[in-house]
């Protein structure tokens, strides 16, 4: 028995293919042009992200390729579209602190471009053997990224540490995945999915949970978390602004694929398990960050919260539910980008500052700054009628139309008492003697914050299509 | 009795016994020797089966690159097993008890496996005639076609780990003379060698 090598079905991968021969050229280009390149490799990486999200957005084509392991449909579409988006301005946002910090390594954004790659694999992983080596491939890209002031302490501490868990987790993974595959005797999500609707062993079920483990440790979802803060604190800012958004997406994608994909005959089984870190991670992300004094660290557990907040709505196991879901990625996206733009802003003539005390007063040295930052921290909060309330309000919605009642009551009164430490926030700026101001901030800076100040503020005005789009993406599963 | 069995006994004895050494050597590189031992032991086994591909890559990849690697650690870097070994009787009880747990679990959950009778009928590709194929041959048929995509991540994957310990570990020291071979081959015996002619005792 042959097997043709599925050429036709190539045109499926066309940006992953461009990411990767793009990574390696680049490469070349670096390498060849030596410290010089570190300014061109950065911009013809975001070339190369943008012109990948062109061609998704313009391509239609849609189906399977390599023999089902690799799935295109409007989900996919929509959260690689996202990913790109998270990935590329994290890129532009490290350009003027490259320049004021030393961190000339062209090899950083490559290794985004490559995580890029890793993620967009992850989306369109339909079989266990995609799904783990999509994975890896961004994770090790992550592992190096953190790592990469290595000159720093902090920052080889949290490469460290994040590669000693994510191998962990990576084996937790794996042992799950050998478990699903001896009891379904599949890799491919369609045919685990088949083998699923019978009886299920419990051997099954020690399987799902070690899947669902493994990818919890990638979303920093309760009791998983525990790399995040210091992970976040320790890189490099313009690295945790990318650590916050595109791997978060990707990672939450691929937890929607395969639980509504490979695991969807098992919804009794998984659906406890979502709860329960969706509780375990709203809670601690309200409680912990109460007492942070670095806004890295606060925006570390403030993403746990999050993500526990985006998994109620994966809980409901619902067209709603998830529809929910995919709507608060985008936002929570915006809100991250947003928010670490400013983190980057927090600039003195002697250096980066990060602690929440250093905010002191901005309202009165930099009121536009100011400004976009409480929009962002109300938003986080989740105060209508900003882009943060809609994000919780259809999460929660399809919780209790899947009559989560008790998930719904937790996830509410978690939001409020998350509330405290972004009003904090906002109240230092407001109502602290100012201190030194920051100086001013770059202009890719500038662009993002206004793009994403914009998007918060006005969601209102594009909520229509907006839902619509993610229903759109959320339909894929329940057709 | 068969030679195969015979052979089977003789490999299969040997690996267990050199595994149990591998643990229980006091000398940390009699234990990575031992471990060699069992690399080969399990490489005949293999090619008792008649995957005699999977036996030569255990040889050249386990024996070849990962088992020196250990010996050059092990020889370079400066541990004091002796030290790591202390707390040995202090912690078995909790070992242990983790140990039992796992042990539970795994015969909970292997106790009910059951081979679906419908996997080996679907299966990828049925295991061709060993009469007719080599072993690479079947192998390459299914890694180059069905599992490319596989392949080319695992690639991707090996690729971003060279980029990384390039990225982490290399740094470029200016006080170091380094090679130019250019230069050197390019190097004319008329610009570094002058004759002179030299009256004795008067020197240059």
């Amino acid at each position: 028995m042959e097997f043709a090598m599925d050429i036709p079905n190539l045109a499926l991968a066309t940006p992953e293919l461009m990411l990767g021969i793009g990574a390696m050229v680049l490469l070349m280009v670096g390498v060849f042009m030596g410290e010089t390149s570190t300014r061109i490799v950065t911009g013809l990486s975001v070339a190369l992200i943008v012109l990948a999200g062109i061609w998704l957005i313009w391509s239609p084509a849609g189906g399977e390729a390599f023999h089902g392991a690799f799935v295109m449909d409007p989900f996919a579409r929509l959260m690689k579209i996202l990913v790109l988006i998270g990935s590329g301005v994290a890129i532009a946002m490290s350009v003027g602190f490259a320049r004021l910090e030393n961190f000339d390594r062209f090899e950083y954004p490559i290794l985004v471009v490559l995580a890029t790659l890793g993620m967009l694999l992850m989306v369109s992983a339909n079989d266990l053997i995609a799904l783990y080596l999509g994975l890896e491939l961004q994770a090790l890209s992550l592992y190096v990224v953190a790592a990469i002031n290595r000159d720093s302490l902090r920052s080889t501490e949290a490469g460290l540490k994040y590669f000693v868990l994510g191998a962990l987790s990576s084996g937790m993974l794996l042992y799950g995945a050998s478990l699903v595959y001896g009891f379904t005797g599949h890799t491919g999500f369609d045919g685990i999915a088949a083998a699923m609707a019978g009886e299920r062993s419990l051997g099954l079920i020690f399987g799902i949970v070690f899947v669902l483990a493994g990818i919890a440790f990638k979303i920093s979802a309760v009791p998983f978390h525990m790399w995040t803060p210091d992970v976040y604190e320790g890189a490099p800012t313009p690295v945790t602004a990318f650590f916050a958004a595109a791997p978060k997406i990707a990672a939450m994608a691929m937890l929607i694929r395969v639980v509504q994909g490979a695991f969807e005959p098992a919804t009794t089984d998984w659906r406890q398990i979502i709860t329960f870190l969706a509780i375990a991670s709203m809670g601690l992300g309200a409680f912990a960050a109460i007492g942070q004094t670095n806004i890295k660290r606060l925006m570390a557990y403030s993403s746990i919260g999050h993500m526990g907040f985006a998994l109620v709505g994966l809980a409901a196991g619902s067209e709603e539910g998830v529809s929910g879901v995919v709507l608060y990625l985008i936002i929570y996206m915006a809100m991250t980008l947003g928010t670490f733009a400013c983190i980057l802003a927090m600039r003195r003539t002697d250096g980066m500052v990060e602690n929440i005390s250093d905010l002191a007063g901005l309202s009165r040295t930099n009121p536009m700054l100011a400004l976009v930052l409480t929009a962002f921290m109300f938003s986080l909060a989740g105060i209508p009628p900003l882009a943060g309330f809609w994000a919780k309000y259809f999460v929660f919605l399809a919780a209790i139309q899947a009559e989560l009642y008790i998930l719904s009551v937790l996830g509410v009164i978690a939001s409020v008492i998350g509330a405290f430490y972004y009003l904090r926030v906002v109240k230092v700026m407001w109502f602290d003697e100012p201190e030194q101001g920051f100086v001013a901030m770059a202009s890719e800076l500038k662009v993002v914050l206004v793009v994403t100040g914009v998007f918060t503020i006005f969601y209102v005005v594009i909520a229509g299509p907006m839902s619509i789009m993610a229903t759109a993406a959320a339909r894929t599963f329940f057709s | 009795m068969s030679v195969i069995a015979l052979f089977f006994y003789l490999f299969a004895t040997i690996t267990v016994a050199s595994a149990f050494m591998v643990i229980a050597a006091r000398n940390p590189v009699h234990s990575v020797l031992f471990l060699i031992l069992a690399f080969f032991n399990a490489s005949g086994l293999f090619m008792l089966m008649g995957a005699e591909f999977l036996a030569l890559i255990l040889i050249v990849v386990y024996v070849g690159a990962v088992a020196v690697l250990f010996l050059f650690v092990v020889m370079m870097l400066d541990v004091d097993f002796a030290e790591l070994r202390e707390g040995f009787l202090q912690y078995l009880p909790i070992g242990g008890i983790i140990a039992a747990i796992m042990a539970i679990e795994l015969v909970l959950v292997l106790g009910s496996y059951s081979l679906d009778a419908e996997t080996a009928r679907v299966a990828v590709q049925p295991i061709p005639d060993m009469a007719e194929t080599s072993n690479i041959k079947a192998l390459g048929d299914l890694l180059y076609t069905r599992y490319i995509f596989f392949f080319q991540l695992a690639g991707m994957v090996l690729l971003v780990a060279m980029v990384g310990a390039i990225v982490l570990t290399l740094s470029h020291r200016p006080d170091v003379k380094r090679q130019n071979i250019a230069d050197q081959v390019a190097r004319d015996p008329n610009d570094a060698v002058t004759l002179r002619g030299v009256k004795s005792g008067e020197g240059i």
